[in-house]
């Protein structure tokens, strides 16, 4: 190589690199699902051969031969029925025993501490995709960095640079006809905080196109909807690196059985539809999705057909690169502390692993601690 | 003081002047204006409540209701949370004395409670109450009086607070968000003071605040190095007497009247007056609204309007008409000021956070409707249409709030074109107050 050629090579070695890898980071698609409430998950992911469940559900408890079993001991709750194609195929991981040291009960705290990957007793600004997004930027070319759909809450994106909420891309398209793409800057904090939401707003509705015409039938339903913006984002030429989505209504102090059931078929089906839309736009390997709540659910179940405010939760994580099977700890009946489930593995360590091992953004960075990582993913 | 200063100081201490109130403050000192303005104040409000906003129901009737009998009651609920949420709103709008609701809106967002949690639009009401008679009185009664409010024994589980078995939520955030302040206490003061409350409760067949001393522990505590048998009012006392505490109602203060960013020696020094005055609030609120910072040009639109700022400023600036404030209600909900539904015990964040590209476009989404050229007049089919969108439980109101939405409506009646107003209020400058 000739020493111009390599002085070339290496100047351009210096700029290129960060803008490509960011490429290459973001290119794959983190999803996060709120199940907002705290889902009750031991009748979402039931240890059915365990006696002590039976003991403290006499009502609520689902009988063994209705969950579908994934092993000897434990099973699914028969409305996620249209999760097991995914299951057979080792593309669904079932975490359980998810939750954190000297756990809240309160849903806003909680789900705060969930939101900004906090401890128990911090309290942090940001979201924690926000921070992944300081610590290391997507492409300037993308439409945004994260996409809140169908909740006012920003969730784990609140403090991000370039995230915006939406409910429908084709509603969005329209309400931002009402902004022009801002000129200037200004020395104004609180004019120029809504200037960069203009500017995120014209860059977003610039770069996503509306309708993306997808084969995939969707469920009916708020959800349902939400999945399928989510897939239409994840077609987008503009790129998003970052989408949450919810589903609320999982907070079952009475009544839960009908409730449960409706919201974990809407929540099954969901799902289903979105790897199939995935595999349609050919991203299902380039996207990993994880499920997350406040809190489980008090495993005495209550006087009212329903179960109260309880701790250590089982969460799922799904995609073309997972690892499926069963991970953490069966929830262990003999070792409740107060009423209530001990945690086996920090939430922490799902974000980290996110983080880590899927975008390869320095976990530690962004959570404040190094956390152990879950061995779920392929390469 | 001319009608830019008019202008400025309507707009932080009301809600959207009209051109004959800035006129009328224009000719006034700085210091007239705001003695008037503070010796006006009212302490009721002169809307009357609707009667189903006061219904109380006893939780053990509740308890014993079947099924259908309970969804039939949730479904009346949210009626009834409805009618008292445009109840407030119509008070902001009509109001002679929009600091006293102003004011009320800060102290809800400071000692807050939410139907979410509350479940009573009666006993937020009556929360919402005492909150406008202390909203310019003394700031020592309001606490130890709100401390007691049954919404906010719910809110905060004191009523489920007992001796023995010690429930600490009301005793963490009284510290961390209502008073003090966080890092000024421990997790043992937080402990200790818990006892102290014990023995406040509900009396389920009125909702009414009761004392039941069997409940209440009756043991020592020791709370921020003061020992004794204290009950909850002299817990409250030894935190009135932090001077911690006027400087951090002082800085909050501060943030919604002045600027984003309290200069730490003018709060201390209006802190000291406040404190000195035995919380007298219009003294705190004197010394901040004639204070150099909030006249300083500097800090002239460095504050972003709360939805309740756009929404009821925009209509008593531009006198706007309206038949019902149902739409008005939801716009706030969407805008993320869902009232009396703070999203939680911290209240609403404020500040750069009402500004999400959510909440811009729906901002600016309302803006254009109000200031729409043609009367936007909706055929039945239209109606229809839209109906079908509207989810299960908000049919029952879905269409009285479509009809009452097309007729709020910016009716030019001073020689201004909907166009010049329209593109003025769609301007990012007229978010910022």
């Amino acid at each position: 190589m000739k020493r111009r050629d390599f002085l070339a090579a290496s100047v351009a070695a210096l700029f290129v690199p960060r803008v490509a890898l960011a490429q290459a980071r973001y290119r794959r698609l983190l999803v996060v699902v709120e199940m907002k409430g705290g889902n009750d998950g031991l009748n979402t992911v039931v240890p059915y051969a365990d006696d002590a469940y039976y003991e403290l559900r006499p009502r609520l408890a689902l009988a063994r031969d209705t969950v579908l079993q994934l092993d000897a001991r434990t099973g699914l709750h028969p409305a996620l029925e249209p999760l097991m194609p995914l299951w057979q195929a080792g593309e669904l991981a079932v975490v359980q025993g998810v939750g954190y040291p000297d756990p809240n009960l309160s849903h806003f705290r909680s789900i705060e501490i969930w939101d900004t990957a906090s401890r128990s007793d911090q309290y942090l600004a940001s979201g924690w995709l926000a921070r992944a997004f300081d610590a290391d930027p997507a492409p300037p070319g993308f439409a945004a960095d994260g996409v809140a759909v169908g909740s006012l809450d920003m969730g784990p994106l609140a403090g991000a640079t370039r995230a915006i909420v939406l409910n429908d891309p084709d509603q969005f398209l329209r309400q931002a006809r009402l902004v022009r793409p801002p000129e200037g800057r200004s020395a104004n904090p609180a004019l120029e905080h809504i200037l960069r939401v203009e500017a995120d707003i014209a860059q977003a509705a610039r770069r996503l196109s509306a309708d993306v015409p997808l084969r995939t039938a969707f469920p009916e339903g708020a959800f349902g909807k939400a999945v399928r913006t989510a897939a239409q984002l994840a077609a987008n030429r503009g790129g998003v690196a970052a989408i949450k989505l919810s589903l609320d209504g999982f907070d079952t102090h009475q009544d839960q059985p009908a409730r449960q059931q409706r919201l974990l078929a809407e929540l099954a089906a969901g799902l289903a539809a979105l790897k199939n839309a995935l595999v349609e736009i050919g991203r299902w390997d380039s996207t990993l999705l994880i499920t997350y709540t406040e809190f489980g659910r008090r495993p005495r179940e209550n006087a009212s057909q329903g179960t109260d405010h309880g701790t250590a939760n089982a969460q799922f994580v799904v995609g073309g690169r997972v690892r499926g099977g069963l991970y953490g700890a069966a929830p262990d009946f003999g070792a409740l502390v107060g009423g209530n489930l001990p945690f086996a593995v920090d939430f922490r360590s799902l974000y980290g692993t996110a983080l880590d091992r899927w975008w390869g953004v320095d976990a530690a960075r962004v959570l404040g601690q190094r956390f152990p990582t879950l061995e779920l993913l392929r390469a | 003081m001319g009608a830019a200063d008019a202008r400025h100081l309507l707009e932080r201490t009301g809600f959207g002047a009209s051109d004959g109130e800035v006129r009328a403050t224009a000719r006034l000192s700085h210091a007239e204006a705001v003695d008037r303005m503070l010796a006006a104040a009212r302490g009721e409000a002169r809307t009357p409540v609707p009667p189903e906003a006061l219904k109380w129901t006893d939780p053990r009737e509740l308890r014993a209701m079947s099924p259908d009998e309970r969804k039939a009651f949730q479904q009346d609920l949210r009626l009834r949370s409805i009618a008292l949420k445009g109840w407030w709103v119509d008070e902001m709008v009509t109001t002679d004395s929009p600091l006293t609701e102003r004011m009320t809106l800060f102290w809800h967002n400071h000692f807050t409670s939410s139907l979410q949690k509350v479940r009573s639009p009666a006993l937020m009401y009556r929360q919402n109450v005492l909150l406008r008679k202390y909203a310019l009185g003394n700031f020592g009664e309001l606490l130890h009086a709100v401390s007691k409010d049954p919404a906010m024994l719910l809110y905060l589980d004191s009523a489920r607070n007992r001796s023995g078995h010690p429930n600490e939520n009301f005793a963490r955030e009284v510290m961390e968000l209502y008073t003090l302040g966080e890092g000024h206490y421990t997790e043992r003061d937080v402990k200790e003071a818990a006892r102290a409350y014990t023995g406040w409760s509900i009396d389920p067949a009125d909702g009414a605040y009761r004392w039941r001393p069997f409940l209440h522990d009756r043991g020592e505590k020791t709370v921020l190095g003061e020992s004794g048998d204290f009950d909850g009012d002299q817990v409250l006392d030894i935190l009135l007497a932090q001077p911690a505490t006027a400087e951090f109602v002082t800085a909050k203060l501060w943030r919604e009247f002045v600027s984003p960013q309290p200069d730490a020696r003018e709060v201390g020094r209006i802190a000291a007056e406040f404190r000195n005055s035995g919380y007298q609030i219009k003294v705190a609120l004197r010394a901040l609204l004639l204070s150099d910072a909030f006249w300083s040009k500097a800090n002239r639109g460095v504050l972003v309007k709360s939805p309740v700022d756009l929404v009821v400023g925009t209509v008593r600036r531009f006198g706007i008409e309206y038949a019902d404030p149902l739409p008005l209600v939801f716009v706030l909900r969407n805008l993320g000021q869902d009232l009396f539904s703070p999203p939680n015990v911290g209240g609403w964040p404020g500040g750069d956070d009402w500004i999400t590209s959510q909440t811009l476009l729906a901002r600016k989404q309302f803006l254009e409707r109000v200031f729409r050229v043609d009367e936007g007049r909706m055929t039945p089919a239209a109606m229809d249409r839209a109906m079908e969108r509207v989810p299960e439980e908000g049919k029952p109101y879905a269409r009285r709030m479509l009809k009452a939405a097309l007729q709020i409506h910016y009716r030019p009646h001073d020689g201004r074109s909907v166009q010049q107003v329209r593109a003025l209020v769609l301007d990012p400058a007229y978010q910022l107050k």
